[in-house]
């Protein structure tokens, strides 16, 4: 077949060949700015603290990017708060796996037995009661809690904001993440300090205008409202701040990345 | 330009199976801020869940995937909107949206746009030279997936996100509520779907090998070249 009936095709010919070392060229010096440019950004994101635990992996490139995104944008935002109408009716706990026997002791006692302990990088290392808890000012938030599966509810969460209670023990300027423990097996979880100190962070013994129900973390749990529903660990008995999350666990900042899932949940 | 296109296409399997991995978490929607077992809802989908809370109707549990599905989904969204971000810019430096995507000044009318269709739908055979490039139904069809759909799925999905809100609530607002972003999500999901069976199947009926040439090396083959 003859080129000349093919006036398209014969004037793309010699435009792609000739393309073609130019563009290898190009392609090269971006690829190689790329690569640099991520080095320098990493470099960057470790100094600023912008590296979530759970870096490591395959999964690694995509919960660093939205976790230093996400801190960098939200830092001193607030989560959205609803108003007193929004609340969730009828209202809505998840389902539980069946209490220790601790749980259920405690709980035989109307949990009058209740400590939360702190220590770790704090000056004064301390136990407080439920009540101890409650003599604190008491706050208030009308907020949604988002479950991964999909679903979720809005509530009114009553208790004393973490930084309070942080306020009180004394935290070490150096301190970089609040781990806190549930009372069941390994079920713990943490956060850094932005989401530690952030005025909506709770330890929250109350729901709309009641005491926090077990079925919803009761008699105490963490919320951070400005993450996904399985970072406001239940039944919180301790916490431990420190700097280096690589002695917890599998060093990988909580129980969650330990079970698949990431440690960051702002989504 | 074509590489992005091949990166999208991975990206966008990968979010399309992670997608429906969480998807079956919950197979309810809603519409609103808020939506739970304990609420109505907009619409369910006809299948059993992977948690076994949830009231499907179903006697079994399907299996667990989502943690590695939550990963593989945002790390696939992460790469698909830096790719998009690649082709934007390429694609007004090198001119290939002026050129190949929006419709030439003689193509932007009803009139063309109805003889477009009617030659469309009577399978009439494209011309050389419109064989060369893309015909004006392709090039609105792209143009709505480059600058609708794809910017749609990438919003309604941040304004899930409870940290993206905290910063611009209006993401989510705007839409009605959290619940109602998540609705929106899955079914812009499924436009985009819908426009890669429709896509996929365009390729098929235009002569496989040679489109997936083109696709891939940037050279297309002439009927007559195809036959020597």
């Amino acid at each position: 077949m003859s080129e000349v009936s093919r006036p398209e095709l014969s004037r793309r010919e010699p435009a792609l060949r000739k393309l073609s070392r130019r563009k290898l060229i190009t392609t090269g010096i971006a690829a190689a700015a790329g690569v640099t440019g991520l080095g320098v950004a990493a470099r960057m994101a470790q100094k600023y603290g912008l590296v979530p635990p759970d870096h490591g992996g395959i999964w690694g490139l995509g919960e660093t990017l939205t976790y230093a995104s996400q801190r960098m944008l939200t830092r001193h935002s607030l989560a959205r708060e609803f108003t007193r109408d929004q609340i969730s009716k009828p209202p809505f706990a998840n389902e539980l796996a069946p209490p220790s026997e601790e749980f259920k002791r405690l709980q035989a006692g109307r949990f009058a037995d209740w400590r939360l302990s702190i220590n770790g990088m704090v000056a004064r290392p301390a136990s407080f009661s439920l009540d101890q808890l409650k003599s604190y000012p008491s706050h208030s938030q009308i907020t949604m809690l988002q479950c991964e599966e999909g679903w979720s509810y809005i509530a009114e969460w009553i208790g004393v904001p973490l930084s309070q209670i942080l306020q009180a023990v004394e935290v070490h300027p150096r301190a970089k993440y609040v781990v806190y423990f549930s009372i069941e097996p390994d079920w713990w979880d943490s956060i850094d300090m932005a989401d530690a100190l952030h005025p909506q962070t709770f330890l929250a013994y109350g729901l709309n205008g009641d005491e926090l129900p077990v079925g919803n973390g009761g008699p105490l749990r963490l919320r951070v409202p400005r993450q996904i529903g399985y970072k406001s660990v239940k039944f919180i008995t301790h916490l431990t701040v420190t700097d280096n999350l690589k002695t917890f666990g599998k060093g990988l900042g909580s129980a969650s990345p330990e079970g698949g899932y990431a440690w960051y949940a702002g989504i | 330009m074509r590489v992005t296109h091949w990166i999208t296409a991975l990206c966008f399997l990968a979010l399309l199976v992670s997608g429906g991995e969480i998807v079956i978490s919950h197979p309810r929607f809603y519409w609103g801020e808020t939506g739970n077992d304990l609420t109505s809802t907009l619409f369910k989908l006809p299948i059993p869940a992977s948690r076994k809370l949830v009231p499907t109707g179903y006697g079994y549990v399907l299996p667990d995937q989502n943690g590695w599905s939550r990963y593989l989904h945002f790390q696939s969204a992460w790469i698909v909107v830096l790719t998009g971000l690649l082709y934007i810019i390429s694609g007004l430096v090198t001119g290939h949206f002026r050129k190949n995507l929006f419709p030439d000044k003689s193509d932007r009318s009803w009139q063309a746009f109805s003889t477009a269709i009617a030659s469309h739908l009577r399978f009439e055979r494209p011309s050389e030279a419109e064989a060369l490039s893309y015909n004006l139904l392709q090039r609105l069809a792209y143009l709505f997936v480059i600058l609708v759909l794809f910017p749609l799925v990438i919003w309604t999905g941040l304004a899930m996100s409870p940290a993206f809100v905290s910063a611009i609530p209006a993401a989510v607002n705007v839409l009605g509520g959290q619940q109602s972003a998540r609705t929106l999500h899955f079914f812009v999901s499924l436009a985009l779907v819908l426009f890669l069976l429709v896509h996929v199947g365009m390729v098929w009926f235009a002569g496989f090998w040679n489109r997936m040439r083109a696709m891939i090396t940037g050279r297309a083959a002439s009927a007559e070249m195809e036959r020597t």
